[in-house]
């Protein structure tokens, strides 16, 4: 499994066709309390860089951008009950949803764990 | 304007308050607000809204003008202006009121105390040089409007400002809601006058505390020791707000709307009702008597998505309001908003729909405040 990032701080965790997609911890910290997440249902097509999901904190609500085109399969339904799982454990139990990949030469265009650290080090 | 001139126009400079460096010091996370860099939050939006609605929160608001109107008549002539009983009030103490458009709208809410040397008059941070000129024009050339721009402005806010406040501050525990006076603080042998007022923005019991900003770092670290004390950031001061139904200006007010849509009736004094003579007293003796084509009211939201400002408000398929602040409200437990909805559809209780990104939310026009005030009135406390 390999996980990669965007700039706008998703993260994906690629395993054959399929991923599983959240934000990074930077971004849980930059958003703060989470009050609501909004994920999308399975069968829903994403376009990479389009809208996929929304997280909403106190203050202000956030687009989550698909990282890849591709076919949702599965969202975490624990989000729901409790949208702080996104703030305690963003890259783990707080993912958003799972999707199969529609072109895997997307992945090219993201950053591998050092490279996103490089880019969060850099704002 | 020529498109050259546009190129002419230097880029506007972001300011930093007194206490810039103690926010950040303190760990804030600053962010621009009214021309000034503020801090948003220092350990969280959620923590420190409870920490304040629990203990007490150290909040700055020296972004808010501190304007000083002095000279003969300087009451009679806001009046003009304001739709308050200004000449009535007496030393110490403190009323809320809106400044007037002359076609009634409302161009800021204020806070006017009678204090020793003249009307002592706090108006918002985004809208303080407008107001000035506004009352420049308006008020007669022997009122003076002294802009107070060397004076920090703290609010200190919550069930235990005022056990905090008293050890630094001694004696203001003796003031009451919406009374303000000068204090001494600071070394017997060199006291420093404070303006303080019981008052605030939280819906708490609490005080504003106006310090010269040569002082006010060392004021700050003074309360922020108190063990009942940490700073608070805009973020909790929001949704503080948003919960004691207090309106935002320039969200849940603006120019196009006059007091009585605003849910500010309450702000008209008798003698004014009577009397009429303000700016757009017309407009605002008429919708006070017919009722409002539209008002102001607090929402309560189904489920858990939050409603936010701009969503439109439908009864059915007809659109009867917008929403003008919207968020979660921490203590409530669940997101909260206010809106406009017309006449017709903005009796509580009433059942309407917001829509959110294409969906609709129920929600429900709910009496204000959704956590309730508790201020420290005259012959209401124990």
């Amino acid at each position: 499994m390999t996980r990669y990032f965007t700039e706008d701080h998703e993260w994906i965790d690629v395993d054959g066709d399929s991923a599983t997609v959240g934000i990074t911890q930077y971004a849980q910290g930059q958003l703060g309390d989470i009050v609501f997440a909004e994920v999308p249902a399975a069968g829903a097509t994403l376009k990479k860089g389009g809208d996929a999901a929304v997280v909403e904190s106190v203050k202000a609500a956030s687009d989550v951008y698909a990282p890849v085109s591709g076919t949702v399969i599965d969202s975490n339904a624990a989000l729901e009950g409790d949208p702080a799982l996104v703030n305690s454990d963003p890259e783990g139990e707080g993912w958003f949803f799972k999707l199969t990949l529609s072109d895997i030469s997307e992945l090219n265009s993201l950053m591998d764990a050092a490279a996103y650290k490089a880019f969060v080090d850099g704002l | 304007m020529r498109e050259e001139d546009e190129f002419e126009l230097e880029p506007i400079e972001i300011l930093e308050l007194p206490l810039d460096a103690w926010h950040r010091d303190k760990g804030a996370r600053m962010v621009e607000f009214a021309g000034y860099h503020m801090p948003i939050q220092y350990e969280g939006i959620m923590a420190e809204h409870i920490w304040t609605r629990e203990n007490a929160g150290l909040f700055d608001v020296s972004h808010m003008g501190q304007l000083m109107l002095t000279g003969d008549g300087a009451a009679e002539a806001l009046e003009a202006l304001v739709p308050g009983d200004i000449s009535a009030l007496k030393e110490g103490k403190m009323r809320y009121s809106l400044l007037l458009a002359e076609d009634g709208g409302v161009l800021d809410d204020m806070m006017i105390t009678a204090a020793p040397m003249g009307l002592y008059v706090v108006v918002n941070g985004a809208v303080k040089w407008d107001d000035m000129g506004y009352l420049r024009e308006y008020l007669p050339d022997e009122i003076t409007i002294n802009n107070m721009e060397d004076r920090a402005l703290l609010a200190l806010q919550g069930p235990k400002a005022v056990d905090a406040l008293k050890r630094v501050v001694p004696g203001v525990d003796a003031l009451y809601f919406m009374e303000a006076g000068s204090f001494f603080w600071g070394p017997k042998t060199d006291p420093e006058p404070l303006w303080i007022s019981r008052s605030g923005y939280t819906g708490e019991d609490g005080f504003e505390i106006s310090v010269p900003a040569t002082h006010a770092q060392k004021l700050a670290d003074q309360l922020c020791a108190q063990p009942e004390v940490k700073p608070i950031g805009l973020g909790a001061r929001d949704s503080l707000r948003l919960e004691a139904g207090l309106p935002l200006y320039g969200h849940d007010m603006n120019p196009e709307l006059e007091p009585v849509e605003a849910n500010a009736a309450f702000a008209i004094s008798k003698r004014r009702r009577a009397q009429g003579g303000f700016a757009g007293s017309e407009r605002i003796l008429e919708a006070l008597a017919n009722g409002p084509a539209r008002k102001l009211v607090g929402l309560s939201v189904d489920g858990k998505m939050p409603v936010r400002e701009g969503a439109p408000i439908f009864a059915g398929d007809m659109q009867v309001g917008v929403i003008t602040s919207g968020g979660f409200g921490p203590s409530v437990g669940a997101p909260i908003a206010m809106g406009y909805v017309d006449a017709g559809h903005n009796a509580v209780g009433t059942a309407l729909a917001a829509e959110v990104r294409g969906k609709r939310v129920s929600i429900t026009v709910a009496n204000l405040p959704f956590v309730p005030h508790h201020y420290h009135r005259k012959g209401v406390n124990a």
